[in-house]
């Protein structure tokens, strides 16, 4: 926050953020979400009061002294069933809204999304071979009920092909020690291609898989879990303390390679950090959720349209409103009656229209806003 | 501190530089070159295209490394220099550079204050008066508030050497700073970096086309001709009809004005 207290000063030439937009985009957007949150936890197919709710979390999470006038039932739902999904589904939007950030300055391309240079079709393949294994390979016996560190086979491969992919593919796009946006790309787009090839293979012997692989491919958190939270939690937050701490760098990069470099950014291991650390938080989000479409690419773009390029609040920023999005999403998800449908479904068929329009409408919010 | 004002700021010592290319004899473009600047020296960079002068430029800011040959910024070989210590002494006006949308003038200029950051988060007092005085020194105060996008020409380049005065460079090197200016914004633009030079101490080292423009803006010119140095001295030695001839093949007349300024006019026939 000393970045806004500097700025804040009663000066005619503001170089930095200013205070009062800073603490009403961050400290607006935090309050929101926390609000989502109860509301989103409260909403479902059992209802539960808003208030029932809130003092659940309140004496549950924060220890507050509420007496229990709520049913044990209410409780079981809230906690165990309710509140790890929607915290799931914070954290996946959230982090696949920063990771889409990041890959958007890095590509310097407004429609670049973290799935981009091949971590869902990596993560895809990993998931698909996971469902699928145990069918076409009995004698392997892997099954749902193997875990790791409290992942199923699913969530592991997933995660791993997620990572595994992009660096293949930085590795192949990279010559003479450099790696080009637009050759980066490219192999991106081959190798997942290659992988997406491999994915309608498996589905088409997978047989009795097929619905689970084309579930995991349209996105859900249905299956969220406390486990599966703590294993990607800590690794998207992770990734956004260290990608926050390098906003400066990412905002020289849209100068361009070299004018960054002479200003001090050494590019080309810039280039591998970001990508490294957005694709880690990406295969956190995916492993848990399948690939939702969407977050990634919309969130980042409409906030830089309406606050401004600048990362060191772009980035904190699409992290709430992405958390923000993907539980309004999930939420919707969950209410479609007959069980609910894939949250990817929802992003897609309301994201992008939605995209459309605040595409239109962008010039006009931005001398709106001020900003 | 004697020692220093003795040192030049700039070395190139037998530098040669070639660009590899696929399946053929690398493409040399820089070669053998000795080439020293001192402090306060203001300096035109002059030749054909192709000559090597972007090459020599950013051989010099440490964005190419030299394939033989030493290039030594403040007595120090490049090789031994951290990249941020040598942006705060070095700083680049590049030929093209697209202005990212959406940041405002000061924003921008503030970003050239990214070697001296010094907080993670904010910026110090130092960063902001350095800011103020690069906007006022390169007649962009005015423009603090604009969008890369609202700018003209001439208002851009004043934008981009702001950015780079707000990095508070001893060496500032240009690389075609005049490009896409008409007459007047050369003139402008040139007297501008002129006065800086004299009010910064600043060692100025530009590429320019115009030769005229080179003979009235530096005192010293370097003539590069097939990456080596063809000529190097005082601009009225250096731009004669005989070397221009030599160099881009140009017949030039000498013509001397009513105010003893000599310029060399195009003979087309």
């Amino acid at each position: 926050m000393r970045a806004a207290v500097a700025a804040g000063e009663q000066r005619q030439l503001s170089i930095g953020l200013s205070i009062t937009r800073t603490l009403l985009v961050l400290g607006g957007g935090g309050l929101a979400l926390l609000a989502l949150m109860v509301v989103a936890v409260a909403v479902g197919s059992t209802s539960v009061s808003l208030g029932d709710t809130a003092a659940i979390l309140g004496h549950r999470l924060l220890g507050l002294p509420v007496a229990q006038t709520w049913p044990a039932t209410a409780e079981t739902i809230i906690l165990d069933i309710r509140l790890p999904r929607v915290l799931t589904a914070m954290l996946v939007g959230g982090g696949l809204a920063m990771a889409g950030t990041v890959f958007q300055a890095l590509l310097r391309n407004p429609l670049a999304d973290p799935y981009v240079i091949g971590t869902a079709a990596g993560a895809s393949f990993g998931a698909a071979l996971g469902i699928a294994a145990p069918l076409l390979l009995p004698a392997l016996a892997i099954g749902a009920g193997t875990s790791l560190l409290g992942l199923g086979v699913v969530q592991v491969l997933a995660f791993a092909g997620g990572l595994g992919t992009v660096l293949l593919v930085y590795a192949v796009a990279r010559s003479a020690g450099r790696v080009q946006v637009i050759t980066l790309l490219l192999t991106g787009y081959a190798v997942s291609a290659v992988l997406a090839a491999m994915v309608a293979l498996l589905m088409f012997l997978s047989g009795r898989a097929l619905g689970a692989i084309f579930g995991w491919l349209m996105g859900s958190l249905a299956n969220s879990t406390w486990p599966s939270l703590a294993f990607s939690a800590p690794l998207l937050l992770l990734g956004f303390v260290l990608l926050l701490a390098r906003w400066r760098r990412m905002n020289l990069l849209l100068l361009g390679d070299a004018q960054a470099a002479s200003l001090g950014v050494d590019v080309e291991r810039e280039k591998l950090v970001l990508t490294l650390l957005a694709t880690l938080a990406t295969s956190a989000a995916v492993a848990v959720s399948g690939t939702i479409g969407f977050v990634g690419l919309v969130v980042p773009h409409l906030l830089r349209l309406v606050i401004g390029p600048d990362h060191r609040l772009l980035l904190p920023a699409s992290l709430l409103a992405g958390a923000g999005l993907l539980v309004l999403a999930d939420t919707g998800a969950r209410l479609v009656p007959g069980g609910g449908i894939p949250v990817g479904v929802v992003t897609a068929l309301i994201g992008a229209p939605f995209f459309l329009w605040l595409l239109r409408r962008s010039r006009i919010s931005r001398v709106e806003l001020g900003a | 501190m004697t020692t220093a004002i003795a040192a030049p700021i700039a070395t190139l010592a037998g530098v040669s530089f070639s660009y590899p290319r696929h399946g053929r004899e690398p493409l040399e473009v820089v070669q053998d070159v000795d080439l020293q600047l001192q402090p306060g020296e203001l300096v035109a960079l002059l030749g054909a295209n192709g000559s090597g002068k972007t090459t020599l430029l950013r051989l010099l800011s440490g964005a190419l490394r030299a394939d033989s040959g030493v290039v030594e910024v403040a007595g120090r070989p490049l090789g031994e220099w951290r990249r941020m210590a040598l942006a705060q002494r070095v700083a680049v006006l590049p030929q093209h550079l697209e202005l990212p949308e959406g940041f405002r003038v000061a924003e921008l200029v503030a970003m050239g204050r990214a070697p001296h950051a010094r907080r993670l988060f904010g910026s110090t007092a130092d960063d902001e008066r350095a800011v103020e005085r690069a906007l006022l020194d390169a007649d962009a105060r005015d423009l603090a508030e604009r969008y890369p996008q609202e700018l003209s020409g001439g208002e851009r380049q004043r934008v981009l050497v702001a950015m780079a005065l707000a990095q508070e460079p001893e060496l500032l090197l240009l690389d075609e700073p005049t490009l896409h200016l008409d007459l007047a914004h050369q003139v402008a633009l040139l007297r501008q970096l002129r006065r800086l030079h004299a009010q910064r101490r600043l060692t100025v080292l530009a590429v320019l086309h115009d030769l005229n423009l080179a003979a009235a803006f530096a005192p010293r010119v370097v003539l590069l001709h097939q990456g080596r140095v063809a000529a190097d001295g005082a601009s009225e030695d250096v731009l004669t009809p005989e070397t221009i001839a030599g160099v881009f093949g140009v017949r030039m007349e000498p013509v001397v004005t009513s105010g003893a300024h000599r310029y060399l006019a195009l003979d087309l026939d």
